[in-house]
């Protein structure tokens, strides 16, 4: 099964990943592997997620979840890791 | 496993560099529409293009939601109109109600621009290819998503100096009948040397009659991405320089395989090809002449541009073809002078001309390329620049194409603005020397002597 990317960029707040973490635990989605990097003073973290068991699209987890980045200020996407893959790996 | 610092470059290239996919174009064959009857004739290619297209758009919208990377355009391009309309055509009119009907189908299908009014005539023209040319202002001007393309010229037939000619009297017509618009019709129109078959960039794009019945071609883009990446190198020697091009070509070229293959298995459509070329918009950051200055140049047009292009342009080539087994269309740096904000820059202060522009479509893609002269160039001068490009085209085996556009109404120090993807641009001196006798001889310019190869 391919994975998918969620990454979260902006200013370090408290409670970010509880608020991923959380819409993730909710749909059922399970977090493989998770790296965080402060780069030219912004926080980026991503999550490497098995989204098989959860009843929603890439498409659809990347409105949530973009949603809720906006109301907590920093930038969420959540993306196939193809994309990745192809453009970083022959 | 992928790791954070390539994820954040890439989403780096998407949210900053203005990385996208320019265009997925479904090429559509009409050969199977033919009929003698031009209502039939309109109601089977309304027919084949909807049924065909239906999912396009919803498909393209869905990889961009699951990928996360803009797909900027949802295209069209169909078989050259006039070798299907030859039995129903009798009049310019009937073909603009083809014209009407493509346009109708564009509109239904959700694209944006519907390519294929178009022929193909390098060698002479039928009764069909030249009641379509002739009717190409009326077209242009009555739809609004219909590109049209000529090819007058190529290596092999030499360049059909009569349908040249006419094309001078053509763009006249259609600036002439869109002159409400800042002359927009022209901007839909394209004559070419060496078209290719599958091509998914407008306003040139047609399916070619030796492509199969349907087939989704994608073009890539990422100017900004290319400048951005020659910001890390700036004052190392070519090698460095000419690496990075190469790497970033190839990313963002790979991006484009993998949309084109999603695209191609959701549609159950075959894959064509990927199209390498580095298409700038007029956004800001999205410029190829920004590339160009990065690599050197205090302004684009400064000695040394046709030089840098043609180091820029190779790069992204041999970048891009590691990325995918099956690259075609026109692959190579555009040079829009309307499109491109750097572009438009440098012909406003006057480093750029239209000799400089000619100069540097010999080692690039396309052609003289949205470029605005002054709205009383005569049309024999208009045939006169477009034959200089096709001889470009022919005599190096390359396409070549001049989309330009004649301001009626305006002059040097004025400007046409189209907005959108289309831009602006300035208008541009032509030199004001007559080349109206040699315009006006009769027939053809012989292939040149390297075609004889078999």
């Amino acid at each position: 099964m391919k994975k998918t990317i969620i990454t979260v960029t902006g200013k370090d707040t408290v409670g970010i990943i509880a608020k991923v973490c959380t819409y993730l635990a909710e749909n059922n989605v399970n977090i493989e592997d998770v790296s965080q990097t402060i780069l030219q003073e912004f926080f980026h973290m991503m999550m490497i997620t098995d989204t098989a068991g959860s009843g929603k699209t890439t498409a659809e987890m990347a409105d949530d979840l973009k949603k809720i980045g906006s109301e907590i200020g920093v930038q969420i996407t959540c993306q196939r890791e193809d994309i990745f893959d192809m453009m970083h790996r022959i | 496993m992928i790791n954070i610092q390539e994820v954040i470059e890439t989403n780096e290239m998407i949210l900053h560099e203005n990385l996208d996919v320019r265009t997925i174009t479904m090429g559509i064959s009409l050969l199977d529409c033919t009929d003698s009857d031009l209502d039939r004739l309109c109601d089977k290619i309304f027919r084949k293009i909807t049924e065909k297209a239906r999912n396009l758009v919803s498909t393209g919208r869905a990889i961009e939601a699951e990928f996360g990377i803009p797909i900027v355009n949802k295209r069209i391009s169909v078989t050259p109109v006039s070798l299907i309309s030859g039995a129903a055509c009798r009049r310019p009119e009937d073909f603009v109600k083809i014209a009407k009907t493509l346009d109708a189908a564009a509109e239904n299908a959700g694209v944006n621009f519907l390519g294929g009014f178009s022929a193909l005539v390098s060698k002479g023209m039928t009764p069909a290819d030249e009641l379509l040319i002739r009717s190409i202002p009326q077209a242009l001007a009555c739809t609004e998503k219909v590109c049209s393309s000529v090819n007058v010229g190529s290596t092999k037939t030499g360049i059909n100096m009569d349908a040249v000619r006419l094309m001078g009297e053509i763009i006249r017509e259609t600036a002439e009948a869109t002159e409400d618009s800042d002359c927009l019709g022209c901007a839909k129109l394209v004559v070419f040397c060496n078209a290719p078959d599958d091509n998914p960039f407008m306003a040139g794009a047609f399916h070619g009659v030796t492509e199969p019945d349907v087939v989704i071609n994608v073009g890539v883009s990422g100017p900004g991405v290319v400048k951005h990446a020659l910001e890390t190198v700036r004052g190392a020697d070519f090698e460095t320089l000419c690496e990075t091009i190469k790497k970033t070509a190839f990313k963002v070229t790979r991006v484009g395989q993998l949309v084109a293959q999603e695209a191609s298995r959701r549609l159950g459509v075959p894959f064509g090809i990927i199209d390498l070329s580095l298409a700038p918009t007029p956004a800001v950051g999205d410029s190829v002449a920004d590339i160009l200055e990065e690599i050197g140049l205090e302004s684009v047009g400064a000695p040394g541009t046709t030089a840098a292009l043609a180091l820029l342009n190779d790069q992204v080539k041999k970048g891009g073809v590691m990325a995918s087994s099956y690259v075609g269309g026109l692959s190579g740096a555009f040079i829009p002078v309307s499109e491109d904000q750097g572009m438009i820059r440098a012909a406003e202060r006057g480093a750029l001309t239209l000799e400089k522009l000619e100069a540097m479509t010999c080692v690039c893609s396309v052609g003289l390329d949205m470029i605005a002269i002054p709205g009383d160039t005569a049309a024999a001068s208009i045939s006169g620049i477009i034959a200089d490009e096709m001889a470009i085209g022919m005599v190096n085996q390359k396409t070549t194409a001049a989309r330009l556009i004649p301001a009626i109404g305006k002059k040097v120090g004025d400007s046409v603005s189209f907005g959108g993807l289309l831009g602006s641009a300035p208008v541009m001196p032509v030199n004001r020397y007559s080349c109206r006798e040699f315009i006006n001889r009769k027939g053809r310019i012989p292939a040149p002597v390297h075609s004889f190869k078999n």
